[in-house]
């Protein structure tokens, strides 16, 4: 995100090729990128989830100084909707089943 | 351009003849681009009866559009499962159209509200949140074509092709950060 401060790139682990489980829970990844204001990021979060503002708060720390975090999860169906709902908002945010 | 403010119910701020200009120009080039790529999506018979509507399955070339609609899972750059291209490529058809729609909205909600000459823009909350993500989608294009960093220096060096237009994108920041204020203060 847009600050000052310098921060490292996580490395991204490559997909699994193994299937999961279709009943594991999806989760919604938001991933570190140098345009989005932290406001902004932590505004979204609110306005998208209806988080509490320290929670969104510590989310987008978790983006900013860890490259990402883990917005939400649950079925695939409701992941791919906050995926889209955080796309409209300009956040690059991807969804995946942990194998 | 004084920052955004709040005044009750409405958000407002005043912009110069030369900010309007700047603001509109952008906004402008940026639904052009996306009412563009909406136009590449498949024409089909069977969509427009039963209203299901099928976008593009591939990322598009062109690296600010890219940025604006974004794969739906992060594809390993040297060796994505095939699984995952699938996937994504399934979920953009499916959710692109509507993602364009949105953007192109919020797009044109700013050039409905902001007037050519420039002058006092009054403001909903809800127009308040289509200007906050029609300014964070004309800074995502700008930060991606200037190649933005996040240690972006204030000022670059001035042989730097980038140079005149940073003070551009320091500037959309600096209003999109007052916005954000406005509505959260």
């Amino acid at each position: 995100m847009s600050t000052p401060v310098a921060s490292e790139q996580t490395q991204v682990e490559p997909a699994g090729a193994e299937v999961a489980a279709s009943d594991t829970p999806w989760r919604t990844v938001v991933w570190n990128d140098p345009v989005n204001l932290m406001s902004y990021v932590t505004y979204v979060f609110q306005k998208l989830f209806g988080y509490s503002r320290d929670h969104a708060t510590k989310l987008m720390l978790d983006v900013h100084q860890k490259g990402k975090a883990i917005v939400s999860s649950g079925s695939k169906e409701k992941v791919e909707t906050d995926v889209a709902k955080l796309h409209a908002a300009g956040l690059w945010a991807t969804m995946e089943q942990p194998s | 351009m004084n920052g955004w403010r709040r005044k009750g119910a409405v958000i407002h701020a005043g912009f110069e003849q030369q900010e309007a200009a700047v603001l509109r120009g952008l906004v402008s080039q940026l639904e052009d681009m996306l009412t563009a790529r909406a136009e590449e999506a498949p024409q089909d018979e069977l969509a427009e009866l039963t209203g299901i509507r099928t976008g593009p399955s591939e990322s598009p070339d062109d690296p600010v559009l890219s940025r604006l609609l974004p794969d739906f899972h992060k594809l390993d750059p040297d060796n994505p499962s095939r699984e995952d291209i699938d996937s994504s490529s399934a979920m953009r058809s499916l959710h692109e159209p509507e993602l364009l729609d949105i953007k192109v909205g919020v797009a044109k909600i700013v050039l409905d509200t902001l007037p050519r000459d420039g002058g006092h823009v009054r403001l909903t909350e809800e127009q308040a949140d289509a200007w906050l993500g029609a300014l964070n989608d004309v800074r995502l294009a700008l930060g991606t074509a200037l190649d933005v960093t996040e240690d972006m220096p204030d000022e670059l060096p001035e042989d730097d092709p980038r140079a005149p237009h940073l003070g551009v994108y320091h500037w959309l920041t600096w209003v999109q950060e007052t916005l954000i204020q406005a509505l959260t203060g």
